[in-house]
């Protein structure tokens, strides 16, 4: 039971973070189908360049692959968000062909350069000095507490790097003008536009950072999920992970916070398939259990739009594009 | 009373065009005193709206210049106008649905990265009480009915200093209470020395509420009078001006027997507000039947209500008697029954595209549309579209580069032609259409009366809903004038006088408004 949570945990922190970069894009209006190559493209930029620097150096330093790795992550997801917001702000292409077109690109583009640059096509290239990095736990809390430290405190810094991008997120949406005048943009450009704000800026500027977050999301997910090794198989995982992550979106209502425990319940519901049939004494098909996930989103979108709430159905001029002489 | 006469805003030979053929503002010079109350009067399309949505920085002059307060200014978007201390509160508001009513009014204004909510709600909260404005700062905007929005949106504009407000026909929305209640505040403010500007073509809220009215006709200045030495006569005349002699051919009409009998009909809109009151009629073939009336009085949701694209309420009669003689009752059909049975409507829009016609798609495609469930195979028969559309452009000099360019790509005119000369195809019994010259040039309009005289000759149904009186005048033999929903008045067009329409679209004859209170 508790290393199905831990495993949940781990899982969640994941697609949280990645789910964080899209819910910033979308609290902007756009719908940025794209989160899966983003998270390839950051995944694959982000591990080469660990990789490089562990083989030409001969004692890596920690700080170094720390900064490296994220750094080149973020700046290369980035990139793609920058393609994305041009395409879809400033020639005002229907979003959902961008982003569809930037996932397969993305995916493309991380096995091309990862064959390219760390020259495997099959087989596991490990990059162990990143990964003891990523895993490396906090002293002290992670031994001493039994029970709270297994559940808590067994897990590498990016999970509690997670939690507060997701609370600073939380208070940038709600308690300051950026947030405000952000929200404002997705819900209707418009009324922003016509109080001065500037909306493609807003909009160019949350696609951005919220591919770099999701970017990062990506090669978290080599580093720590996958024991800092990488394979052009796993593309296909992280890949699924991103989709998961636009689901997850939806599943939280839109709110940073709700992605937290929202995750969670995708991390039980991913892994059941594992634990539960052998607690439960019963055998279901691996497949099967690991759509859960999937069905709650779609049960919980069903329980959202008959509670009419206008708040929880998401940015008004989500997935439109916005032209100001288009009145 | 004697404003003191300083002007706060001065218009300067102001002129504004759309495309090429449309002058929506020609060379207009006029003031706008510090602490008056002006009403901008003025007919559909005589540019009143036009013209302050250049102060408010939507549009931007051709040609002309602005003075605020002495000064020169160029006011090239909303911004800028609010910097001037010039707030619009438009027709159709600009406000967030799910931000309360305080987000709102602090949006986009730059007071430090951090909200502080406390400090602006207690800022609106007196703002509120000096005017006597009554909000929820803590509402949110979609519970709030059409009168609360529209207060916010002028405490929106107070909040950030405007001295100058211009409300876009404040009260097309509101209930005689409410309209009361908006007075007041409007009185108060001016009291407090800000300048209001109401667009309006309601003449007895002229007289009630301004101080000084300028009227406007056809994008042209006329005049400015105070309000206590006009009279609802007067800015009638102003308003409409002298008639024009326009030499439409007008055939008399033949034959005419009995096509479509409306008794009764009313009709609510989605906000359960009621758009058409208790409307009676009767259309006879052979003959043009003018509708006239300030738009929005209902014009689209009576034809539509004919065409089966609204549902009237309960009690309404509308029935069609066909050339055989037959009656069938239309509540209740589909409007493909409806078309099928020979009654046709072409609905030219503000916008153009958007009913009747699908942009992206070509001529030959958007004469399909109304064929398309014709012949026998689940392929569809392009030919007869395509010698359609060929007819359609050489009759009517549609100019296109070809049948099958987007329509879309057209210019507004050409777009109009192609859905006039579609709907006329389809040789109807009852052809309602409404604005079919709108933005037309003055040869191409004289080609689709022409068109719908034929159509008379050939014994139809004309219902022909318009904007320019002259032209209502001239080319129906009767005049059916809505004003609020209602129908004020039914008038021969031989004989009636642009005053007396003109009168009729902005008054309900008493006797009637007396039987409506006891009701």
């Amino acid at each position: 039971m508790i290393i199905w949570i831990q495993k949940a945990i781990g899982f969640a922190a994941l697609i949280t973070l990645a789910a964080l970069g899209e819910l910033l894009t979308e609290k902007s209006g756009g719908l940025n189908l794209g989160t899966p190559g983003t998270m390839c493209v950051g995944a694959a930029t982000g591990f080469i360049a660990a990789f490089r620097y562990c083989q030409a150096v001969e004692e890596p330093s920690v700080i170094i692959i720390l900064i490296l790795t994220l750094l080149v992550s973020f700046l290369s997801a980035m990139l793609i968000g920058l393609i994305y917001s041009f395409f879809t702000v400033t020639l005002r292409i229907n979003q959902n062909v961008v982003g569809l077109v930037l996932t397969i690109f993305g995916c493309g583009l991380a096995e091309f350069l990862s064959i390219y640059f760390v020259q495997s096509s099959s087989g596991n290239v490990r990059c162990d000095p990143a990964n003891r990095v990523f895993t490396a736990l906090i002293p002290w809390v992670s031994e001493k507490l039994g029970v709270v430290s297994d559940l808590l405190f067994s897990y590498g810094f990016m999970l509690y790097v997670t939690i507060a991008i997701a609370v600073g997120m939380h208070l940038v949406f709600n308690k300051t003008r950026i947030g405000l005048n952000l929200r404002a943009v997705g819900e209707s450009p418009a009324t922003a536009d016509a109080a001065g704000i500037n909306v493609s800026r807003y909009k160019y500027a949350a696609s951005c950072i919220g591919s770099g977050i999701t970017g990062l999301a990506g090669v978290y997910c080599v580093m720590e999920f996958k024991s800092g090794a990488w394979a052009t198989a796993d593309i296909s995982t992280i890949q699924a992970f991103g989709w998961m992550a636009v689901a997850l979106v939806i599943f939280a209502v839109w709110k940073p916070l709700n992605l937290l425990w929202g995750s969670l319940v995708f991390g039980i519901c991913y892994w059941a398939y594992q634990y539960l049939p052998g607690m439960l004494g019963i055998k279901v098909s691996t497949d099967l259990a690991q759509m859960l996930p999937y069905i709650i989103t779609i049960i919980v979108l069903i329980i959202v739009s008959l509670g009419k709430k206008k708040e929880n159905l998401g940015p008004a001029s989500l997935g439109m594009t916005y032209f100001r002489e288009e009145r | 009373m004697a404003p003191e006469r300083t002007p706060v805003i001065q218009l300067k030979g102001i002129t504004k065009r759309f495309g090429s053929s449309v002058i929506a503002n020609d060379d207009i010079t006029m003031d706008i005193y510090e602490g008056e109350i002006l009403a901008l009067l003025g007919e559909n399309g005589s540019g009143k709206t036009t013209l302050l949505n250049m102060l408010s920085g939507i549009y931007y002059p051709d040609s002309g210049e602005i003075y605020v307060r002495g000064e020169h200014v160029s006011i090239r978007s909303p911004h800028d106008a609010y910097l001037l201390g010039i707030g619009m509160i438009h027709q159709h508001f600009k406000l967030v649905n799910v931000f309360t009513a305080a987000e709102n009014i602090i949006l986009g204004i730059d007071e430090g990265a951090v909200i502080d909510l406390k400090t602006a709600k207690k800022r609106i909260l007196e703002i509120c009480s000096e005017y006597g404005f009554e909000i929820d700062p803590d509402q949110k905007i979609y519970d709030m009915s059409v009168s609360q929005k529209q207060t916010l949106e002028i405490v929106k504009a107070l909040y950030r200093g405007a001295d100058v407000l211009i409300l876009d026909e404040p009260t097309a929305v509101l209930t005689p209470q409410e309209t009361e209640k908006l007075f007041n505040v409007i009185r108060n403010m001016r009291n407090a020395g800000k300048t209001i500007v109401i667009i309006t073509h309601k003449l007895q809220e002229v007289l009630e509420i301004s101080d000084r009215v300028a009227i406007l006709r056809k994008g042209r200045y006329i005049d400015s009078v105070p309000t206590c030495d006009a009279t609802e006569l007067s800015l009638t005349e102003m308003m409409v001006g002298q008639k024009v002699e326009l030499n439409i051919d007008r055939p008399e009409p033949k034959n005419c027997e009995l096509r479509l009998s409306v008794r009764g009909l009313s009709c609510k809109n989605a906000e359960n507000i009621e758009v058409l009151k208790d409307i009676t009629f009767d259309a006879y073939s052979g003959e043009i039947l003018g509708i006239a009336g300030i738009s929005g009085c209902g014009q689209k949701e009576l034809l539509e209500s004919i065409a089966g694209l609204q549902k009237p309420e309960p009690g309404a009669e509308i029935v069609y008697i066909s050339p055989e003689g037959k009656n069938e009752s239309l509540i209740g059909k589909t409007p493909k029954k409806i078309r099928a049975m020979g009654v046709s409507l072409s609905f030219v829009p503000e916008d153009r595209i958007g009913m009747g016609l699908v942009g992206s798609m070509g001529m030959v495609d958007n004469m399909l549309l109304k064929t398309y469930n014709r012949g026998s195979t689940p392929l569809t028969d392009k030919k007869p579209s395509k010698r359609l559309a060929e007819q359609i452009r050489e009759d009517l000099a549609v100019v296109t580069p070809s049948i099958g360019t987007p329509v879309r790509m057209l210019s507004g005119g050409n777009v109009q032609k192609v859905l006039v000369g579609r709907e006329l195809s389809s040789s109807p019994t009852v052809l309602m259409t409404a604005y079919a010259v709108r933005g037309l040039d003055i040869n191409t309009s004289y080609v689709i009366y022409r068109l719908l005289n034929e159509q008379k000759e050939k014994g139809v149904a004309v219902v022909f809903v318009g904007e320019d009186l002259d032209v209502l005048l001239a080319l129906s033999d009767r005049i059916l004038v809505l004003c609020g929903g209602r129908v004020s008045g039914i008038l021969d067009a031989r004989t009636a006088t642009k005053e007396q329409v003109g009168y009729l679209m902005t008054n309900i004859p008493e006797e009637q408004e007396a039987q409506d209170e006891k009701q």
